[in-house]
This record gives structure tokens, sequence and C-alpha cells, in this order.
């Protein structure tokens, strides 16, 4: 019990430790730049204590739930060595951690209300909407596709480099097709679906995969799923956009 | 206020978190076929995940984020840049006039990033895998110093109104160079530090910022110009890990060139 009060109270300072950057910039950018005085400073102590906690319980969980949970379906699904059941997990964990996620919900309705506001789409609210929910899914579908083609990667053993740097050629190729509008949503899009929860569980799955597959080296078989999720967004929105303004 | 903050964000959080947590436990029962070991344990994780991830949540939107969004509106509000002229009506800003933007920019950026939940998750598996040769803190702060620049530069290409797409085809152009000289090992985690950076703690303080910049400047879009902020952080960081590893391995063979010599 107290070697556990203990351990939890080293992993709070080093949280503590984590966020002291931000306080400190933010508190000289306050008093000394803007010469202002701290607003409600009870309301952000609290607000502090409320951090500091959430990130060491975050980083006691990710240890005990997330990384042993997505090491042991990597070990479960090499073990069972169905690639059609490993391949459809990594579609529907990529579609189903994107799907949900409040910052890509966000990104997406203030994308289709701006892409009214530019003309892009009709301004009525449904088109808004359904562009919105539109916009959502196919993002979560380019997640799910990352995934897939990321999981095939491990298993074959192709060089990331190739995958990326040819999809970024592919995505410098079709922005100039794409509507103006579009562009920096879809290059911000590639940032916002990598939430939080996801990036543990699937580095998890990727490492484990890597261990688990002979001749595979977990440093760089391992790692790589993330970039690719933050790539086919981009090149999937700008079809979208594209979509949108020949075929709709 | 405390209060239903707290239970909307776990509300959000759990909606966030229900589809991805149905694919695990249909595919560990109907794929996989077996219990999941250490099922408690699993389940506490989770649980103290949620519970972590919402307080998080609830304290940087009580504490800091209405903050860093209102400094980001000061810093680049024209009473701010130039009282005078914007008193006068006559407010005409150079890009040379937005320093301490430009430094709230990085400032912020390097922050967030060191305090982003995902990139110690990363970072924590990179240590892992590579028997302890990357240390968790050091590469935070070299993503953290990726980030401080690209949002640097993306906020002076806010200010000057130039397009996004040089910018980008540009930096992948280094990326690209930089993975053709880097060691085969760094290239996947390099890349995977670009998709991390960017998630809970940056996007809304940067997303704010670029925002403040678009709508504060004469003639900018905030759709064309006030995006395109975190793509900015996302190509940086590839640039500053592969880097830091290149000037690793150069110190390295220098240094056993120069004992050979001795």
């Amino acid at each position: 019990m107290v070697a556990s009060v203990l351990s939890l109270f080293r992993l709070s300072l080093g949280s503590a430790r984590d966020l002291a950057p931000i306080v400190l910039v933010i508190a000289f950018f306050q008093l000394v730049i803007l010469r202002q005085p701290l607003p409600d400073l009870a309301s952000i102590a609290v607000g502090l204590v409320l951090v500091t906690l959430g990130l060491t319980l975050f980083v006691q969980g990710l240890e005990m739930g997330l990384f042993p949970l997505g090491e042991s379906m990597a070990h479960g699904f090499a073990r069972k060595g169905s690639a059609i059941w490993l391949l459809a997990f990594a579609f529907c964990l990529g579609f189903a951690a994107t799907v949900a996620e409040p910052a890509l919900i966000a990104v997406a309705g203030e994308a289709a209300r701006a892409a009214a506001e530019g003309g892009l789409i009709a301004p009525a609210p449904e088109t808004v909407e359904s562009f919105a929910f539109g916009l959502r899914m196919t993002v979560a579908v380019a997640v799910g596709v990352a995934l897939l083609i990321g999981i095939m990667r491990i298993v074959r053993g192709w060089p990331i480099h190739w995958l990326i740097i040819g999809g970024y050629v592919l995505v410098i190729a079709v922005t100039p097709l794409a509507p103006e509008e579009i562009v920096g949503v879809a290059y911000d899009s590639g940032g916002v679906t990598t939430g939080t929860i996801t990036v543990p569980l699937i580095t998890a799955l990727g490492v484990g995969l890597a261990q688990m597959i002979k001749g595979r080296n977990p440093m760089i078989e391992g790692f790589g799923l993330i970039a690719l999720a933050s790539l086919t967004p981009i090149l999937f929105v700008m079809a979208y956009g594209i979509f949108w303004t020949r075929f709709v | 206020m405390l209060f239903t903050n707290l239970l909307d964000t776990s509300l959000e959080t759990m909606r966030d978190v229900a589809p991805i947590i149905l694919v695990l436990f249909f595919f560990q029962a109907v794929a996989l076929r077996r219990p999941v070991p250490h099922l408690r344990r699993t389940l506490f994780g989770f649980l103290y995940v949620l519970i972590g991830l919402t307080l998080f949540l609830v304290g940087l939107r009580e504490a800091l984020f209405p903050l860093g969004e209102l400094m980001a509106r000061q810093l680049t509000a024209p009473a701010f840049i130039d009282p005078v002229a914007a008193q006068a009506g006559t407010f005409a800003a150079q890009w040379w006039d937005y320093g301490w933007v430009y430094a709230f920019a990085a400032a912020i950026g390097f922050a967030t990033t060191i305090a982003e939940p995902s990139l110690i998750a990363v970072a924590i598996k990179a240590r892992q895998v590579s028997g302890g040769a990357i240390s968790v803190w050091g590469l935070r702060v070299v993503v953290a110093i990726g980030v401080a620049f690209g949002v640097a530069l993306g906020s002076f290409r806010i200010v000057t109104g130039t397009p996004l797409v040089p910018y980008i085809l540009a930096a992948y152009t280094i990326v690209i160079i930089q993975t053709a000289f880097s060691a085969r090992t760094i290239i996947p985690l390099a890349y995977d530090t670009g998709g991390v950076t960017t998630s809970t703690v940056t996007v809304p303080l940067v997303a704010a910022l670029g925002l403040g910049l678009a709508t504060t400047i004469p003639d900018r879009s905030v759709l064309i110009d006030g995006f395109g902020l975190i793509a900015f952080a996302s190509v940086f960081p590839i640039i500053t890990v592969l880097g830091y590893a290149q000037i690793g391995a150069w110190v390295t063979a220098h240094g056993a060139k120069r004992r050979k010599r001795a």
C-alpha cells in the first residue's frame, strides 16, 4: 500500500514536470508581455490539480490496460495466423477509433460551415450537415484503410519510407486538383485523427505484431502505423472535396 | 460549472471510446476466441485511462485553454501590435511587427507538446523497444523543438499571407533527403512522431492562435489562411527527430575516429 502510494506520488511529480512549461509560458506572456494579472487564480489552481491527477492516472492506466491489451491481441492474431481476420480487425479499429473522435467532429462541423460560406456547397442546413457527416465518414474510412495497409506492411516487411514518400507525392499531385477551400482542412485532418487513446493502442499493436513475426524488427516494423493514419486522411479529404465539386 | 463540465467531458470521452471497446471485444470474442489475460487489471487500466483523460481535459478547459485562447487573441490584436495606428485606424503592420506572436507560437508549441499524453505513450514504447537507447524525455524535447519551429513558421505564413503548399513541399523535400541518409531504425519512429504531436493539448491552443491571426490581419480568409498550422506542427518534428539521430550518429562516428587517431 505504502509502495503504491509512493509510486503514484512519484508519477504525479513527473506529470507536474510535464505541465510546468505550459504554466510558465502562459504566466510569462500574461504577466510580462501583456502585463495583465492572472484572472481567477482559484479556478486555475483547481484546473492544474485536475490536469496533473488526470495525466498521472492516464499514464498508469496505459501500462495496466492499453499497452498489455494491444500486445496480447497482436500475439493472439499472430498465433492464429489468419490474415483476413487481422486485416478486418485493423480496418475496424481504425474506423472505430476515428468516427467518434471529438476533435474530428468539431473540425468537420467547422469545415462544413466554412465550405458553405466559401460557396463550395449550398448553404442550406441539411447540405452543411450532410457535408460534415460525409467528411467524418471519409476520415474514418481513411484511417481504417491506413491501419489495413500498415498491418499488411508489418506482415510483409515493406519499408515504410516508400509508402510515406509515395503517399506524400500523391498528396502533392492531388492538391492542385482539389478545391482551394478544402486543402487546408485536408492537411489539418491528418493531424486530428490520431487521438490519445488510439495512439497507445495501435503503437502497442504494431510493436507486438513486429515482435511476433519472424524476421521483423520492432524498431523498424513496429512503428509507422500512426504516420500512415495521418497521411491517408489528407488524400481522402481532398478526394472528397473533388467529388463534391464535380458530382454533387 | 466544474461539475457539469466534468459530466459532459466524461460522456464525450466515453462516446469516443465506446466504438473502440466494442471492436476490441468483438474481435477478442469472435476471432481470437479466448479470454483477455489479466482481465481485471486490464479493465482497471481502461478505467484509469478514461478517468485520467476526463480529468485532464476538464482541467485544461477550466484553467489553461480559456487563458491561452484569450492570450492568442490579445497578442494578435491590432491594439497590441501597434496601438497608435490601431487607434488612428491606419493599422497596416508588417510581418516583423509580430515578433511576440512568433515567440508565443514557438513557446506554446513547445510547452503543449511536452504535455501531450499520446507522445508520452509513444516515447515509453520507443524506450522499451530500443532497449533504453531512446530516452522518453529526450525524444519528447526533440519533438517539441520541431513543433515549436513549425508553429512559429506557420504563424509567419499566416501573417505574410503566403500560400501553404510551397512550405509543405519544401518541408517534405527536406524529410525525403533526410530519409535517404538516416539509419533505418529511426525512420518509422520519426514519421510517427509527426502524427502524435497534434492531439489533445496542442490542437485547441494552436488552432486558436491560427484563427486569431487570420481574423485580425486584414485580407486574410479564416478558411484558407487559418487552417494549416497543425500541418506545420506535424512535419517539423519528423525533421528534428531525423536530424537529432543524424547528429548523434555523426558525433559517435567522429568521436570514434578521433579516438583511433589519438
